[in-house]
């Protein structure tokens, strides 16, 4: 009988280096309060949220995303050349087919295994728990994970669910191996039944059939979301604290997906987490980047000197799905 | 267990006061939970999640618009419990 040969990886996998790329504008709320009949006031009460960041019109995902790849790659020391596979998390990329991934890699000077992952705000942890397994399978030396977002390509201005709220950038790691655990257990599912949650407006069938529809763009069931992110994603945190065989009490930081600072807020108090954790607030400048939030918001914990190289952080993602996905890492 | 409109007014009143800080006094069945109590959609849907754990109770959200006033909520949630 012939027997396969299989590959093994290293034991451990960790987060090499981090990069990122924010929209080059910073967009205050005065900018968009008048098509949605709004308040700046109304705007920082539901959402914590100042000011968002856009890219400008001839900027696209992949801009955003070599941006912050190369930046990941600087600091994670390594030559590009030694990434095996490059994992795009995004749901902007304006293209049914190619992906934006192979694209990414072919700007990178690379001819690695490439795809995206469509997973909306919990992309960039269904990319970590991903681009781990890889590492210690052996599948890949060196993983770049990207997330990045052009979600302004897809708001109504006069759309008052998520429009606002939405903004620009690409956040960027490279995942390789270890000689001790960086990467705790990936805690990650779906919920189906929330689909039409958090959607575009109409299908492009249905935009095909009917061209008198408004061109498709981003909406949410707000309140909705709001109860499910605040109330059933906290137990899902815990479990990948638990999985990663630590507790609350040994997290520096805990980064969510920067969905909305009153679901941040009320996670938090589900958790119960001590008053020792920095929870990263990004939103309140950044915004909700959808899958770059969760790297954005680790580079300015950083920047903020809140966190340092070494740290632990517990980071969740959810959103359209709806999916999430959690993970306690070891900061580089 | 069974349920009266006062007990169930006397815990939603709690949860409310506890949610937005406005004193258990002030939560009467006959004030609108957003004009008079100005508590916004996001506060209602916790308001309403620490109601369905209290009260062992389902509040699906398709039904919170209807919860105009905090007698409309009493009564849905007592209605629920007693079945």
């Amino acid at each position: 009988m012939t027997t396969l040969t299989v590959r093994r990886g290293p034991e451990f996998s960790r987060i090499l280096g981090l990069g990122v790329a924010r929209g080059e504008r910073v967009v205050p709320n005065e900018e968009l309060i008048g098509p949605i009949d709004s308040s700046d006031e109304w705007i920082r009460k539901m959402t914590g949220i100042a000011t968002r960041v856009r890219a400008n019109p001839e900027t696209g995902v992949i801009d955003l995303a070599e941006r912050a790849a190369r930046q990941a790659i600087d600091n994670a020391g390594i030559d590009a050349q030694e990434i095996d596979a490059v994992l795009l998390s995004t749901i902007t990329y304006p293209h049914i087919t190619p992906g934006g991934a192979p694209v990414l890699a072919d700007r990178l000077g690379l001819t690695s295994a490439a795809f995206d992952i469509s997973a909306a705000c919990a992309g960039y942890c269904y990319g970590i728990g991903q681009a781990d397994a890889m590492v210690r399978a052996g599948t890949a030396r060196n993983v770049l994970v990207v997330g990045a977002e052009k979600m302004s390509d897809w708001v109504d201005p006069t759309d008052r669910s998520i429009s606002y709220l939405l903004g620009d950038g690409a956040g960027a790691v490279v995942v390789g191996a270890s000689d001790t655990p960086g990467i705790g257990p990936t805690v990650w599912g779906s919920d189906g039944s929330g689909a039409p949650l958090i959607r575009q407006t109409a299908s492009w069938t249905e935009l095909r059939d009917n061209r008198d529809l408004p061109f498709p763009t981003l909406f949410q069931e707000g309140p909705s979301v709001f109860k499910w992110a605040s109330f059933k994603m906290g137990p899902v945190a815990l479990e990948a604290v638990e999985a990663a065989g630590v507790t609350p009490a040994d997290i520096k930081a805990f980064i969510p997906h920067q969905a909305n600072v009153r679901i941040i807020d009320q996670m938090v108090k589900q958790i119960g987490l001590p008053d020792t954790v920095v929870v990263a607030k990004d939103i309140a400048d950044s915004g909700n980047t959808s899958a770059a939030s969760i790297p954005l918001a680790t580079e300015r914990l950083y920047r903020d000197g809140l966190v340092t190289s070494g740290d632990l952080a517990l980071q969740i993602g959810f959103g359209a799905g709806l999916v999430y996905a959690a993970q306690v890492v070891v900061l580089p | 267990m069974a349920a009266n409109e006062s007990e169930v007014l006397a815990g939603l009143a709690e949860i409310v006061a506890e949610e937005t800080g406005i004193d258990t006094a002030e939560i009467v069945a006959e004030k609108s939970f957003t004009d008079d109590l100005d508590i916004d959609s996001l506060s209602m849907m916790t308001i309403v999640t620490l109601a369905e754990e209290r009260f062992d109770v389902r509040i699906p959200d398709e039904d919170v618009k209807n919860l105009v006033t905090v007698g409309d909520a009493v009564a849905y949630i007592t209605k629920a419990i007693n079945g």
